[in-house]
């Protein structure tokens, strides 16, 4: 017989502690639907998600039910699809349309991959589709895109970097009437992974099998929960607990995902073992760095904590699962956590304070609202910053950031949902215009060269 | 297929029969049961064998859930391979 404790913990995490499998989510190989005229790759795409996908809710609601973990989500990735649109440059919107449509007919929470890989250099084709993000994303409701800028091999891109601002911009004016809600489903990348199973910023990469199940767990208010106990103790006690915690959770995931895997008929992937918040109380990452110690996430140590919980969550993942992926560290997007949220709101977590945190953690400045007036230059500037943290120090980052149209420093927007509500945090008053203005590409690091 | 049948409230007297009851109707097969009284509650562990119960685990979750609420207990149902995967290596 089982022990009653480690029952009854289990429990407890799921009832008290916000345990829950974040998200399944099935990558599609959509390249044998690419035909030159966009009506029929669309409509090919559809039948063929649809027709991968068509059981992925029903094995989630069966799991859920059978082994007592929530899933939270169920969500498809696709191939970046400016693979999809080289033969029908400006007509990208079409395709949107009809992934959008599919997401909705299998009945997934989100569609991932209106991407493009644009690192090195841009083709015409990349350009265009790119171009299409804006409106792609003013004209469906469950697609995300994303659009990866720089590696640590290849360098980073500076003219997809300039357009990348351009293309935020638009992409909040084009949704303005729901507060550039659209830039929420839109993610800049350096060092993008091919097999991650969160929003935005999934898709599903070449090197890829047909057809994949990734799966994402969180945890945060579990970890939380097992560091109460450890008022006073030294932080390699503490490093150890949320090791063995995230241990469990990823054991869950794994169960999980190959239970999937098997059901739908597809490949095992990974499982990525982010903490990823929601903006419900009791499921924030930034109240277990308050755990470890802090007054208000944001101040002095801030980058220490979250340095040592991201690092221990995967020591201890790493060991549960078979695959791990992903983007498998500390999520901190702002207006996805309430105790961001919190901090944000009495000034004490600062966009600097968020870049020097996302030197030590996944995945970067995440879901941070800015006024409405900031410059597509600025907002280039910021995504230049991190694709270089991630480029030096070979590890993945991103700039999730909405403009809100009218809005500015002290004002806040509320996306509602997962998604959350956010104050709009203060970008620094000073130009980087000419800088971005340069273009041309960024050399890799000399440590790229290890041939 | 195994399953853990969790039961954990306020104590009364029937707790026991009533639950036992319902998974005999259903022919689910107890294997195993321990309960006590953890701080003011009842709690009771069940491990069942599901094997040839006459309804799929998902109805079986859904009769036993409304049961408990009925009862004022708050009843878990999960296939045991959770707990397995979390608490063994």
């Amino acid at each position: 017989m089982l022990n009653r404790k480690e029952i009854l913990e289990t429990i407890d995490m799921v009832e008290k502690e916000h345990f829950d499998v974040r998200t399944i989510t099935m990558g599609i190989s959509l390249l044998p639907c690419v035909r030159d005229d966009a009506k029929l790759t669309a409509s090919l795409c559809y039948d063929r998600i649809c027709k991968k996908a068509e059981k992925i809710v029903k094995v989630a609601t069966d799991l859920e039910a059978e082994y007592g973990i929530p899933i939270i989500n169920k969500r498809v990735s696709i191939t970046p699809a400016s693979l999809l649109t080289s033969s029908f440059c400006g007509q990208e919107v079409i395709l949107a349309k009809a992934l959008d449509n599919a997401a909705k007919t299998v009945g997934v929470d989100f569609l991932g991959g209106y991407s493009a890989l644009v690192q090195k250099g841009m083709t015409s084709y990349e350009q265009s589709f790119i171009k299409s993000i804006p409106e792609a994303l003013a004209v469906t409701d469950r697609m995300c895109s994303s659009v990866n800028v720089g590696t640590s091999k290849a360098g980073i891109n500076m003219d997809a970097v300039r357009l990348m601002g351009e293309i935020i911009k638009e992409t909040a004016e084009k949704t303005k009437d729901r507060d550039g809600f659209g830039c929420a489903k839109l993610v800049v990348f350096c060092n993008a992974v091919e097999d991650n199973p969160f929003m935005a910023g999934a898709f599903h990469g070449l090197s890829e099998g047909e057809t994949v199940i990734n799966v994402g767990v969180s945890g945060p208010g579990v970890v939380h929960h097992a560091l109460k106990s450890l008022k006073g103790a030294s932080v390699d006690e503490v490093a150890e607990t949320i090791k063995k915690t995230a241990f469990k959770i990823t054991r869950a995931g794994q169960l999980i995902a190959k239970e999937a895997s098997k059901r739908l008929n597809a490949e095992f992937g990974i499982v990525d073992l982010s903490l990823a918040p929601t903006p419900v109380m009791g499921d924030s990452v930034a109240h277990i760095l308050e755990e470890i110690g802090l007054d208000c996430v944001g101040g002095h140590g801030t980058t220490a904590a979250l340095a040592m919980l991201n690092d221990a969550v995967k020591k201890g993942g790493v060991m549960a699962s078979s695959n791990v992926g992903g983007l498998s560290g500390a999520f901190i997007p702002v207006s996805e956590d309430i105790g961001m949220i919190t901090a944000a709101e009495k000034g004490a977590i600062t966009l600097s304070k968020l870049e020097a945190m996302t030197c030590v953690c996944s995945v970067g400045i995440d879901m941070v609202a800015v006024p409405g007036d900031t410059s597509a230059a600025v907002l280039s500037g910021m995504i230049a910053d991190e694709a270089a943290i991630g480029m030096i120090n070979n590890k993945t980052t991103a700039v999730r950031v909405i403009p809100v149209p009218g809005k500015t420093v002290g004002d806040s927007v509320e996306f509602g949902g997962l998604l959350g509500s956010a104050p709009i945090m203060a970008v620094s008053p000073y130009s980087c215009e000419k800088f971005i203005s340069r273009g041309g590409r960024m050399p890799a690091p000399i440590h790229s060269n290890k041939n | 297929m195994k399953a853990i049948v969790t039961v954990i409230g306020k104590d009364k007297p029937g707790i026991i029969a009533r639950v036992s009851a319902s998974l005999a109707e259903n022919n689910v097969n107890i294997e195993d049961i321990s309960q006590t009284i953890m701080q003011g509650n009842f709690t009771m562990l069940m491990q069942c064998d599901f094997e040839n119960a006459t309804k799929s685990l998902k109805e079986l979750k859904a009769v036993l859930v409304a049961l408990g609420e009925e009862i004022g207990v708050s009843i878990h149902v999960q296939h045991e391979d959770i707990f397995n995967a979390m608490h063994k290596i």
